[in-house]
């Protein structure tokens, strides 16, 4: 196997790698959201200042963290991920 | 409270038509550049990451969710928030999944990144299958939606209003593609944001610019249960299995996957994605200040009084607070938003007609240009006249459940196969084909099963399947089915072609 072949596999399991653990990261965040809005009602009305409840700053930081997530994986992909797919399309790597 | 609403006044239907005369020369000005299927699927591949981020958005936003949760906050309060929550959470397993891996494998539809490897035949007959059950529940449930929303708002009858929808959008499409299209949801994505960021301004004028005031404040006059969950999640199963869909079903749907075909580099795909993520989770904060602004100015008994669902909050929100003329322009902004998401459905279908169909399947890939557009074409003829006839049978149906529906196939008919196929290397034809099938019939299958169906629909009293949402079953067993009949019998000329798709993959098709 090439050298560029290897490094090419070595990008898609890094890739694949921090895409399922990011996958996984939301989805613990948006079911944990969900298991509390199911199991623990009078919790999340409680207000942790007047007007905001817990369940509408979890809520809101659930969106954040949606945010956050994409933040992570842009800030990996626009560096380390674009600077190697460079280099392995130059006809001499 | 008195509302002008249902009546059809000047400001609406001037707001309407403004918008219809600027996106039918939009229409004209991108028909004159439709000359390719390249324009025609994909808008000649020459939009911009922000472009694209806002044509997503304007594409993914329907309707329901503009007028449907804020209508559910102001009934309900809090429980309509998970909705808003639901329907944004995918977006970050397009970014890490789909988006990029799409953007360099495919052409125009989902289809060519899971038969890449695969023989194209049986890959995109079922394929198909699953694009085209996604966009025929989805559409029914925009129609209907439209239709009401339509009838309510200006007072016109609900069949002239369908008829319009489809006749208008048949327009974009039909001569416009893609490229039309694309502005359609961008005009839309800019009016629905800028109407719904002025609303919720005009509404924070009220409590100081701070919306925990307005929060204590709906809490005060409405008891501090309203800011806290109620009945909508009673069954954390249930729960999870419209959270799972709803997840993993935006990754899944043949409308939203081809606008990433419209970009000329997989970096620009990753862009849209992260500007389309940012514009509809600003879309969906504004729905708590919309929702709960609804409930204090307008109030729940005169939102139920005109519409049960409260599917009219928003408009008499905007009357409340802006006057007739600002209730036009959001009757009118909602009006556009149902237009522009489908346009996208239809042309997405239309693509599964010809693109994967016709061209691939019939004609073995062997059409020229000049067929390829005709077919395309008549494909959006058959996708307007059907969305109509769609719209006009279920008029008066219950079709509240399709949206759920539709995501549930979307993410076990269609996300399943699309990820095995670009990171799975033993991926085989039969394992997709089964996947895909499977994933479909069975999320139809328990749906109907289901007491969505069963009991909201047929009446019975009970139902065989106890989940609202099919997907927690579904989804799961579309993944186990493609990996299990991938490993049962292995296909060695799909797997010796992974390197190039891998290739292809990362380093885009011009490597």
């Amino acid at each position: 196997m090439s050298e560029k072949q290897q490094a090419l596999e070595a990008l898609a399991r890094s890739q694949w790698r921090l895409a399922i653990t990011l996958t996984g990261v939301m989805m613990a965040i948006y079911f944990g959201f969900i298991l509390l809005v199911a199991w623990a009602k009078p919790l999340l009305a409680t207000q942790v200042a007047p007007g905001l409840s817990l369940g509408i700053l979890l809520g809101a930081l659930v969106i954040v963290s949606a945010w956050a997530v994409i933040w992570v994986y842009v800030r990996w992909a626009n560096s380390h991920y674009d600077e190697t797919v460079a280099s392995l399309r130059e006809p001499r790597a | 409270m008195t509302t002008t609403l249902g009546q059809p006044h000047f400001a609406a239907i001037a707001w309407f038509l403004a918008f219809v005369a600027v996106t039918l020369a939009i229409t004209f000005w991108a028909a004159r550049r439709t000359r390719s299927t390249e324009h025609f699927y994909a808008a000649g591949r020459t939009v911009t990451g922000l472009q694209n981020g806002l044509a997503l958005a304007g594409d993914y936003m329907s309707a329901a969710s503009f007028l449907g949760i804020a209508g559910l906050v102001a009934l309900s309060g809090f429980d309509g928030l998970i909705y808003s929550i639901g329907f944004l959470v995918g977006w970050p397993v397009v970014m890490f999944l789909i988006a990029e891996p799409l953007r360099n494998l495919g052409r125009y539809t989902f289809a060519d990144v899971v038969a890449y490897r695969l023989r194209q035949a049986p890959v995109r007959v079922a394929a198909a299958l699953g694009t085209l059950s996604v966009v025929t529940f989805y559409l029914i449930a925009q129609m209907v939606g439209a239709g009401n929303l339509i009838r309510l708002l200006f007072g016109i009858p609900y069949e002239t209003a369908i008829v319009i929808v489809g006749a208008v959008m048949m327009a974009y499409v039909l001569f416009g593609g893609m490229l039309a299209t694309t502005w359609v949801q961008i005009v839309k994505a800019v009016l629905l944001l800028g109407g719904a960021l002025l609303l919720a301004g005009f509404v924070l004028a009220r409590f100081g610019g701070n919306p925990l005031a307005l929060f204590a404040a709906a809490a005060e006059r409405f008891g501090g249960e309203v800011l806290g969950p109620g009945q909508l999640v009673a069954e954390p199963l249930d729960a999870l299995s419209l959270g799972l869909a709803l997840m993993l079903g935006t990754a899944g749907l043949p409308h939203i996957l081809m606008r990433f075909y419209t970009v000329p580099d997989a970096r620009t795909a990753r862009s849209s994605v992260t500007w389309a993520t940012a514009f509809i989770g600003v879309f969906y904060l504004l729905t708590f200040v919309l929702g709960f602004g609804a409930m204090l100015i307008v109030g729940p008994e005169a939102i139920s009084a005109i519409d049960k669902g409260g599917n009219m909050a928003a408009p008499l929100l905007a009357e409340a607070v802006g006057g007739t003329g600002f209730l036009g322009f959001i009757a009118a902004v909602a009006f556009a938003t149902i237009l522009a998401v489908v346009a996208g459905l239809t042309l997405s279908g239309a693509a599964a007609l010809s693109h994967d169909l016709w061209v691939n399947v019939v004609r073995g890939g062997r059409a020229d240009e000049r067929e390829q557009l005709v077919v395309a074409r008549i494909a959006t003829v058959l996708g307007g006249v059907s969305s109509v006839a769609l719209g006009i049978v279920f008029k008066g149906e219950n079709v509240a459940y399709m949206v759920g529906l539709a995501f549930a196939i979307a993410a076990s008919a269609n996300l399943p196969a699309i990820v095995l196929s670009i990171f799975w290397k033993p991926f085989t034809t039969r394992g997709a084909q089964a996947s895909m099938i499977v994933g479909a019939l069975s999320s139809l299958l328990l749906i109907f099963l289901s007491p969505t169906i069963q009991e909201s629909v047929l009446g019975r009293d009970e139902a065989l399947f106890p989940l609202r949402n099919p997907g927690l079953v579904s989804i799961p067993l579309a993944f186990v089915v493609g990996l299990a009949v991938s490993w049962l019998a292995p296909e060695p000329e799909a797997a010796r072609r992974f390197p190039e798709v891998q290739r292809r993959v990362h380093l885009g098709p011009e490597a």
